[in-house]
């Protein structure tokens, strides 16, 4: 085996295919968003927004540039506040107005509509009613109620309300008169609120959830899923790239191992591989996420422990086995090398190359482990990733109800990864296999 | 040529390696099932959230039982505590795990897999073994289908564009090869985007529709029309590499120097195919074959997951989720029996096929 190709005569080769070109370029490109998103994401804030969710976002919005796509202005996430204020004073209290006001230019109705209340300098329970006046004149009320602290006025969940109009609010407060058509044009809402404490003020502000946000849009759980794709790369690069680590080269470390000492060291490493390959790797590493822990880690630990006695130890020794009686390894033990220093210094390097294309095509297969597992739900608990929007998606059944970027958008980002380590690992393949560089 | 003794000698070696490999093998299996067994039972971890379960089951029937209303309390937990006391006999809970793991070992050898604790066939069967035999058929004749079809259109086209090294078919072959990097389950999610839900043409997931068709033939067609998307995802996800690789395998032998031989002998290529790259390739070839038709065997937990395909796959996933400790380990062990029968029926294949492994255990036996 010629094996001696330098660092450079490999970059040289390896430029030759447009694939590994591309596939560099992919890895890369992953590679930078990893580290971007390392860098302006903290892990605690990842963790803690992926865990709860954000108040703010609506509920199974599209990204935004999905609105790019087909023509027309979909609704955007707004958060209005009062412009007309007006007070006035009774003995024991005061009565306040607000007005807010709403210019809808868009062509869909939004997600979800929501009133936030924060009353001030108010102990006891103050009044508030509610109007609502739409562009062509009409006016409904929406309700009256006692207000007590800081609330949320979940106007699009008050069945009342939709009783009254047919529809929920978000639809039936801005149709026309028949109920269906939405009607463009300047809404108000109308707050009267009184207060019993002379000095009360009131924060109002209508909230507009949109039918878009962001580059990823948003779950079911009101979570910006850029979070979890942007979070997602990091793991899914950290989790291929320790497996296949810990894999190849323990396997390669005990394969040269065994081809060393021969004799019973060699048998049990053997006769151990052939237990692991009865083993089944997923139905063990569902049992572990199932009895243990769902920890990325502890399934990274478990990949590993398993792929140790691989059968890759068989393909390894078949090569090590003819260095072994290689002169100069003679020349190593005629020196007076230890066995330690033979095997790590002349025998391993040796076969090295030969792995560089297996170790690189091994990646993808860690990152889609990782995904697999999470589809089937033993998804790490905290960490967002890839694979747990997957499994998200699929348990809301995402293309049943026609959220497609739900499903494309971790799909793309774990397929370029799998292209760009395959393209890279087949092209090295071609490079360091002497047997193939002349096909 | 040997002389006509030497067959006798070569068959008493054949016969001993042979034992000796049953031996190993079985040791094997052994060592593999006791693992899953201990693992399986988190290391008689499993016992004490089976014995909080029977527990809380008992105490709930006996609570929501109108017959034991007017109960005293003591008496009824006399009562709790009586159920559970029968429940954990059952299931043989007040023994020590080390005991019971010993026990479900050779039991599980000798396969006879006992009854599930907590699942039981459609028909209603807690025998493990009709739990698994009323899920095989499903696993057998969708994984079966779509690796056979792998198999052979791999191998066969990989022959084809072996002639045709270089050209445009071969090339889009190899630059679709990476596109395996991704596993069946993942096609199958697109596939049932664009062929379920935006063109619905074809059912996004199970076996057959509900309620399954009467006549025999409605039935096949519906099962087919079930099929058609994991059988694609499958082809999909393992075609290319597969081409490629039995491709560069053939490439690899095609140049070989006999073969260069008979090409310049002129000898025509259909026979240079069959004799000189079949032939001497053979082994190989059947050793992949074998091991795709046990791969079968634990069907893929995901892409039955995906496609709510009723095999074994999704059976093994259940079985876990209940921690129904005989169905997981009556799986492995049937997998473990097949892996190892079929690495034997592999070593007297190739000491049939290939003379080098008879003249080493010639010489093994003879130091």
């Amino acid at each position: 085996m010629s094996l001696g190709i330098g660092r450079r005569g490999t970059w040289a080769e390896l430029r030759r295919y447009p694939s590994a070109l591309a596939g560099v370029a992919l890895i890369l490109l992953l590679v930078a968003l990893a580290l971007h998103t390392l860098a302006t994401v903290p892990y605690g804030q990842a963790v803690a927004s992926w865990r709860s969710g954000e108040a703010h976002l609506p509920v199974n919005a599209r990204p935004v540039w999905s609105d790019w796509l087909s023509p027309g202005r979909a609704p955007r996430s707004e958060r209005l506040s009062a412009e007309t204020r007006e007070s006035e004073a009774f003995p024991g209290g005061r009565r306040l107005t607000q007005r807010i006001e709403l210019d809808y230019t868009y062509d869909d109705f939004p997600s979800e509509l929501a009133l936030f209340l924060r009353p001030q300098h108010s102990e006891r329970a103050a009044f508030l009613r509610l109007g609502w006046q739409t562009p062509d004149g009409r006016e409904i009320t929406l309700g009256s109620r006692r207000l007590v602290g800081e609330t949320r006025v979940a106007l699009s969940q008050d069945r009342a309300l939709e009783q009254r109009l047919g529809r929920p609010a978000h639809f039936g407060l801005l149709a026309g008169p028949d109920g269906e058509a939405l009607v463009p044009g300047r809404y108000t809402l109308t707050l009267e609120a009184v207060f019993f404490d002379p000095a009360a003020e009131l924060e109002s502000e209508l909230w507009l959830y949109g039918r878009v946000h962001g580059l990823a849009g948003t779950d079911h759980q009101r979570r910006d899923l850029s979070l979890a794709l942007r979070w997602g790369t990091p793991i899914a690069l950290a989790f291929g790239l320790v497996a296949a680590v810990g894999t190849t080269l323990s396997t390669l470390v005990i394969a040269a191992v065994g081809v060393w000492y021969r004799g019973w060291v060699d048998a049990l490493i053997q006769r151990l591989t052939e237990v692991n390959m009865i083993l089944p790797l997923l139905p063990i590493l569902v049992m572990v996420g199932t009895l243990y822990s769902t920890s990325i880690w502890l399934m990274l630990g478990v990949v590993v422990l398993l792929g140790i006695f691989s059968a890759g130890i068989k393909t390894y020794r078949a090569m090590l086995l003819p260095i072994r009686e290689a002169p100069y390894i003679e020349a190593a033990r005629a020196y007076g090398a230890s066995h330690l220093r033979i095997v790590m210094r002349y025998m391993l390097p040796r076969i090295l190359p030969v792995l560089i294309p297996t170790f690189v095509t091994l990646i993808p297969t860690f990152v889609f482990l990782e995904a697999s597992l999470a589809v089937l739900g033993l998804g790490d608990p905290v960490l967002p990733t890839w694979g747990k929007v997957l499994n998200d998606a699929q348990a809301q059944s995402a293309l049943y109800n026609g959220y497609y970027y739900w499903v494309l958008a971790p799909a793309a980002l774990l397929m370029l990864s799998g292209l760009g380590f395959a393209m890279l690992g087949f092209a090295l393949d071609r490079v360091f296999n002497p047997r193939l560089r002349n096909l | 040529m040997m002389p006509r003794r030497s067959w006798g000698r070569d068959l008493r070696y054949l016969a001993l390696y042979l034992l000796k490999r049953a031996l190993a093998l079985l040791v094997t299996v052994l060592i593999g099932v006791y693992l899953t067994i201990v693992v399986a039972n988190m290391g008689g971890q499993v016992d004490d959230l089976r014995r909080v379960q029977i527990r809380s089951e008992a105490f709930e029937q006996v609570r929501a039982d109108p017959a034991f209303q007017e109960m005293a309390s003591a008496e009824r937990n006399a009562l709790v505590e009586r159920r559970v006391a029968l429940e954990v006999e059952r299931l043989r809970l007040d023994e020590p795990f080390i005991l019971r793991s010993v026990d479900y070992l050779q039991r599980a050898m000798r396969l006879d897999l006992g009854r599930a604790e907590q699942m039981h066939s459609d028909a209603g069967s807690r025998q493990v073994r009709a739990i698994i035999v009323e899920r095989l058929p499903a696993t057998l004749l969708l994984f079966g289908t779509a690796n056979l079809l792998v198999f052979f259109s791999a191998v066969g086209s990989a022959l084809w564009l072996s002639r045709r090294y270089g050209s445009g078919v071969d090339r889009l072959v190899i630059a679709l090869a990476p596109s395996s990097a991704a596993p069946g389950w993942f096609y199958g999610i697109f596939l049932i985007l664009a062929f379920a839900f935006l063109v619905p043409l074809l059912p996004p997931g199970g076996m057959v529709t509900a309620p399954p068709p009467d006549s025999r033939l409605e039935y096949a067609a519906s099962l087919a029309r079930h099929m058609l998307l994991p059988v694609a995802a499958m082809f999909l996800s393992s075609i290319f590499v597969s081409i490629y690789a039995w491709r560069t395998f053939f490439l690899i032998h095609a140049s070989e120097d006999y073969v260069e031989m008979a090409r310049a002998k002129g000898l025509p290529s259909r026979l240079i195919e069959r004799r000189y790259i079949l032939r001497p390739t053979l082994s190989p070839i059947i050793t992949n074959f074998l091991l795709m038709l046990i791969g079968l065997w634990s069907g893929a937990i995901i892409l039955e997951q995906v496609f709510n395909w009723p095999g074994l796959g999704s059976l093994l996933f259940q079985a876990i989720g209940f921690r129904d400790t005989p169905v997981i380990i009556g799986g492995v062990v049937i997998f473990a029996y097949l892996l190892a029968v079929t690495v034997l029926l592999l070593d007297l294949l190739y000491a049939l096929l290939d003379p080098r492994v008879r003249i080493l255990g010639e010489g093994r036996s003879g130091t």
